[in-house]
């Protein structure tokens, strides 16, 4: 094909895609006006139904739980995967982290990087651990809180310190939280089948007025086992990576 | 672009000044996203692309979700591009 034949193509099928996306977005509702029922209904019954003033985290961990769990699983899978795909292979032999190339000048870690993460991963830790823990109150939820959770160990890596990142969250020790946390979700699904009701079902007293951190039952449940689930994956995430960098030589 | 019902509360900010912040937002959403598509440097590209996750969130934010904001700071402007610049290094050490 001659540049000039691939060029034409190229403009032909841009100029399709243009008219159909125009053709969109001409169909669509007004700015701010939203047409459908649905989320007006939740608006109106979510917090009486559920006691959770998270609406979000109410439609999420309850109306449509069930589509949470297949999400859930699709990172425990993908984590389960980069697992996989960076296993030691029988002809890589791990080596210590030592320099490559020790007459090139390498910055050391500044001071002030080091200071400066040292001095968040304790706020990081407690700001994830209270996302984790509120969804049921607040806009935030496993998910967010999850992933700020596993920031916490990654700014003790930013630190300089990868052996203390290791030491902190050993794959054993990680391996099992997400499977706990992933399994959990799923779990609770089961206990309320156990009891008679469909998969799911808020079987938990939903305890305290909207707001309360008691209240809402599984909701808040199934959010901070989605939590573990997230810092778990995401810790193992870095921590098979920076194996890859620092440790695995290309044998 | 006011939304139907609009939602008074102490806090109110007026629409008008909603509005100018959602349009800058998304104006400087336009040009970060074309910033990160420009830049050929990729640890550069990177940093780029960290940059413009804070946008994304920001822009969240003034869309009225702060769910999403979480989300995309945590993960758009901090763990993608962790990940990318690992792989940048572990990629380099091979090349040597």
């Amino acid at each position: 094909m001659s540049p000039r034949l691939r060029r034409w193509l190229f403009l032909a099928g841009m100029a399709g895609l243009a008219a159909f996306y125009l053709w969109g977005l001409g169909g669509l509702p007004g700015f701010g006006h939203y047409p459908g029922p649905y989320g007006d209904i939740i608006n109106r019954i979510a917090v009486g139904q559920t006691k959770a003033t998270g609406v979000v985290s109410a439609v999420n961990f309850e109306y449509r739980g069930f589509d949470t769990v297949g999400e859930e699983f699709i990172l425990f899978v993908a984590a389960a995967g980069v697992a996989t795909v960076l296993r030691h292979l029988r002809g890589e032999r791990e080596r210590p982290a030592r320099d490559q190339a020790a007459d090139r000048d390498t910055p050391p870690t500044s001071g002030a990087i080091r200071l400066v993460a040292v001095a968040l991963a304790g706020p990081t830790l407690v700001l994830g651990w209270y996302l984790a823990s509120h969804a049921q109150t607040s806009p935030s939820g496993g998910f967010q809180g999850g992933v700020v959770l596993a920031t916490a160990f990654i700014l003790i890596y930013l630190s300089g310190q990868f052996l203390a990142f290791e030491r902190f969250s050993p794959v054993d020790v990680t391996d099992a939280v997400e499977a706990v946390g992933a399994g959990g979700f799923a779990g609770v699904g089961l206990a309320a089948v156990v009891m008679g009701l469909p998969y799911l079902s808020n079987f938990l007293g939903l305890g305290g007025p909207p707001g309360a951190v008691s209240s809402s039952g599984t909701i808040a449940l199934i959010s901070f086992f989605v939590g573990m689930e997230v810092a778990a994956a995401f810790v193992l995430l870095v921590s098979e990576l920076l194996d890859q960098t620092l440790l695995v030589g290309s044998g | 672009m006011m939304a139907a019902h609009a939602v008074v509360t102490p806090y109110t900010v007026s629409p008008a000044l909603m509005d100018v912040l959602q349009v800058t937002l998304l104006v400087l959403v336009a040009a970060g996203a074309t910033a990160v598509a420009l830049t050929r440097a990729p640890v550069r590209q990177v940093i780029m692309l960290s940059g413009y996750g804070l946008l994304l969130a920001l822009l969240f934010l003034a869309f009225q979700a702060p769910d999403v904001t979480l989300s995309e700071l945590t993960v758009g402007a901090v763990a993608l591009p962790l990940l990318l610049l690992l792989a940048l290094a572990k990629v380099r050490r091979r090349e040597k």
